[in-house]
């Protein structure tokens, strides 16, 4: 065969023809029949509560026309040339502006402009993680952290969650049985703020505690805080970052949920010696961030005010929340429980045992109506009964419908289980036993997050 | 040379699974010289038919609509030569109740199972009677949506506490649904391959599953499961398993090709589980691998197929 004579096309969609070619570390991204259900969700007429998308309908198009305009007179060939990989000085600068706002104080020799917080998720991993190193997260986790680890062969292991996050307990009863079996985690992932997908906030003694726990045990942490800035009620806490001051705490940032996941913009901010094989990584990866993302998050920053922003996304998600949560204490059966985000994106909602969100997304979808299954922000099973829904996404009349109609296919369930058992409908897991406070989940088996009492009162009240 | 329709997509749950199948199918028919319009079954999909001046439709579609005699329908209404099995033998193939009585009325071995309505449940307390199934059937019990063509809402009930639960997932896919006896043993499937002295059975492929249960994902996913083909199996059982395969493709009234799948206990009895009028055509697909196994690569099978539609019999 010559050149001349090509072997007849192919197309991806020739898989078997790749097969044996493909890494062993391949065999992990597979597709699963909760994918291809999800993939239904993307049509029309669906309302979907299962992306994590912003609201960028809410940006004024005559801003963004300005900021090209301004670009394409000012800085034009500089827009269209390679970067340093670390990033801009000046949007180190925003990035600077960003963390003051949470009271974070940072050196832009620190940090480094990547491709979206996802680019951190994998150079981290990349950097950090060898086959069968052990990386320890919160359950639920974000399932896009855990493809990143699954993707470099990490062994994962998940902490329970209650309303205050992550059980640090428990973390370090973790790391003691871990130690016993001669293992050392590389790092602690989590989303202390609003996390993805539990909307829980990890509590200030338990922060210090964690930034304690890391320094205590040389054991670095990965802090993802994509949602800090969108708080719709109580007072901002502490990132682990400022408490610990940057030796012990890597910072994952990004600009997709203030300004827009479109220019995939996001940094990294760790100790010098980390971030010096990140940038490495980062070199053989994509050699720098788009240069044109970043002097236009900078044109955005100079010349306009980007808190104002924030401010107008933070309203209309409060009401989003506000509505879903509402709609849920409506339309959602009592056996079913959820958390209250103080701020982020996403609700995550228990349901009975007996009801597994997966086949319940099947008969969702029936009535054009979508969320994200549980199973995939666990690696154990665990999560069958539970969903993320997403508030930014859908206007408050599409929540309101949505959260009715899948509250109809719940209650329809619930109702057929009261059935098929001949008795009547168990009693909701967040009521039973003696009162206690959400601390006490020690013997709680398989529950994962906890719905506050605050809000299972409210609800109840509410009702009657 | 033809101009056909390749028929993918659609709304069903298996619809990603089939837009891979049609697209392998496309370039199949391309290679084979045909002049190929793709069709993602949507709104537009009669209009498209009629407006394309076409030949035939190859439909490559599994699940609700495609496999289930609904896009058949259209077809045989607008006159368009087709692919695969006619209406009757996509209703009777795509419904698992219907499809296990027609097997036990012609001794076609079928593992026992009990078929109800949600409105059992609902309005005939039907639940009163769940112990007695359960007796006769013995635990594990296998629970599963009458219609869903893939893996998805299948559930293995191991005591009587997870049966009102498997019920619930099964009922989420389907109005009907069945709990079956669990057959412990090999997961085998036959393909059925019309020609032009009627149909034959390809060699057996069997599944091993890596994990527990053969799932959804595992069927559809390189690496997930192991195939074998032929299926290394005693004198006698690959003849039998073949026979019953056609027994059953004859029985259903399918055409063109068709996919028997079937349980090989460890006493050597076999029992036939279901049939697909339209089994998947991706790289990781049964049928696929066996035409390999029998000398037939999948362009040829294609063309089999496509040439199937133009002659088909009464």
């Amino acid at each position: 065969m010559t050149i001349d004579d090509p072997p007849e096309r192919s197309t991806r969609r020739d898989l078997e023809r790749y097969a044996g070619l493909f890494s062993a570390r391949t065999r992990v991204m597979t597709s699963s029949a909760t994918r291809d259900l999800m993939a239904m969700s993307d049509r029309p007429e669906v309302i979907s509560f299962a992306g994590g998308l912003p609201d960028t309908s809410s940006f004024p198009p005559e801003t963004f026309a300005s900021m090209t305009a301004r670009i394409a007179d000012e800085s034009c060939a500089r827009a269209l040339q390679y970067g340093p990989t670390e990033g801009l000085a000046e949007t180190k600068g925003c990035i600077v502006d960003v963390m003051a706002a949470e009271q974070m104080a940072v050196d832009p020799d620190d940090v480094l402009v990547t491709t979206g917080g996802q680019q951190v998720l994998d150079l981290v991993t990349k950097t950090l993680i060898d086959p069968g190193d052990t990386i320890v997260a919160e359950a639920p986790s974000y399932p896009g952290a855990l493809n990143a680890f699954q993707a470099y062969q990490a062994n994962v292991v998940q902490i329970d969650m209650d309303s205050d996050g992550m059980r640090v307990d428990l973390l370090e009863e973790t790391l003691d049985r871990l130690e016993r079996d001669g293992k050392r985690p590389k790092f602690v992932y989590t989303v202390p703020s609003f996390q993805n997908p539990g909307g829980v906030t990890l509590s200030l003694p338990r922060r210090k505690r964690l930034v304690e726990v890391a320094r205590e045990r040389e054991l670095l942490v990965l802090e993802d805080n994509p949602y800090g800035l969108l708080r719709y009620e109580g007072d901002a806490l502490p990132t682990l970052y400022s408490l610990d001051g940057g030796v012990y705490v890597m910072y994952l940032g990004t600009f997709s949920k203030i300004f827009s996941p479109g220019l995939r913009l996001g940094w990294v901010v760790a100790p010098p010696p980390v971030l010096a094989r990140i940038n490495l990584g980062k070199q053989q990866a994509d050699l720098c961030t788009s240069t044109l993302s970043q002097i236009l998050v900078h044109a955005y920053f100079e010349h306009h005010d980007w808190r104002e922003y924030v401010g107008a996304l933070t309203e209309l998600y409060r009401a989003r929340r506000d509505t879903m949560l509402d709609a849920l204490a409506e339309h959602f059966p009592p056996q079913a429980e959820w958390t209250r985000p103080g701020g982020g994106l996403f609700i995550w909602a228990t349901l009975p045992d007996f009801i597994d969100t997966s086949d319940l997304l099947a008969a969702a979808l029936r009535d054009n109506v979508a969320f994200v299954p549980g199973e995939g922000a666990f690696l154990d099973g665990r999560g069958r009964s539970s969903m993320r829904l997403n508030f930014s996404g859908a206007d408050e009349a599409q929540i309101r419908e949505g959260i009715r109609r899948i509250g109809e296919v719940v209650k329809e369930q619930v109702a057929l289980y009261g059935t098929l058992t001949g008795e009547s409908a168990p009693v909701p897991r967040g009521t039973e036993g003696a009162a206690g406070d959400a601390a006490d989940g020690r013997d709680e088996g398989g529950r994962v997050v906890e719905l506050p009492r605050r809000a299972e009162r409210e609800r109840r009240a509410r009702r009657s | 040379m033809s101009r056909v329709a390749v028929l993918a997509g659609g709304s069903s749950f298996e619809r990603q699974v089939s837009l891979r199948s049609g697209a392998r199918v496309e370039d199949a028919l391309e290679r084979l010289g045909h002049d190929v319009v793709a069709i993602d079954a949507g709104q537009d999909l009669i209009r498209r038919l009629r407006d394309e001046r076409l030949d035939a439709a190859f439909v490559a579609m599994h699940g609700r609509d495609g496999e289930d005699g609904t896009i058949q329908e259209l077809l045989e209404i607008l006159g368009l030569p087709y692919t695969g099995s006619g209406v009757p033998a996509c209703v009777r193939a795509m419904d698992k109740v219907l499809t296990k009585h027609l097997l036990l009325e012609h001794d076609v071995p079928t593992p026992e199972f009990f078929a109800f309505n949600q409105t059992a449940f609902r309005e005939l307390g039907a639940a009163d009677a769940l112990p007695a199934i359960e007796e006769r059937l013995a635990f594990p019990i296998v629970v599963k949506p009458s219609s869903q063509g893939s893996a998805l809402g299948i559930k293995f009930a191991r005591t009587a506490a997870d049966v009102p639960g498997a019920l619930v997932a099964a009922f989420s896919y389907d109005a009907k649904v069945l709990l079956e006896r669990f057959v412990d043993g090999r997961d085998l499937a036959v393909s059925v391959l019309d020609g032009p002295d009627g149909p034959v059975a390809l060699p057996v492929v069997e599944a091993i599953p890596a994990g527990d249960v053969y799932d959804f994902q595992a069927r559809y996913e390189i690496g997930q499961t192991e195939f074998a083909c032929p299926a290394d199996l005693p004198a006698g059982v690959t003849e039998r398993a073949q026979q019953l395969a056609l027994r059953t493709y004859e029985l259903l009234g399918c055409y063109g090709f068709g996919r028997i799948d079937l349980m090989l206990d460890a006493t050597g009895e076999l029992y036939v589980l279901e049939a697909n009028p339209i089994p998947g055509l991706t790289e990781t697909s049964l049928l696929p691998q066996a035409a390999e196994e029998a000398g037939i690569g999948f362009d040829e099978l294609v063309a089999r197929i496509l040439a199937s539609a133009f002659d088909r019999r009464p």
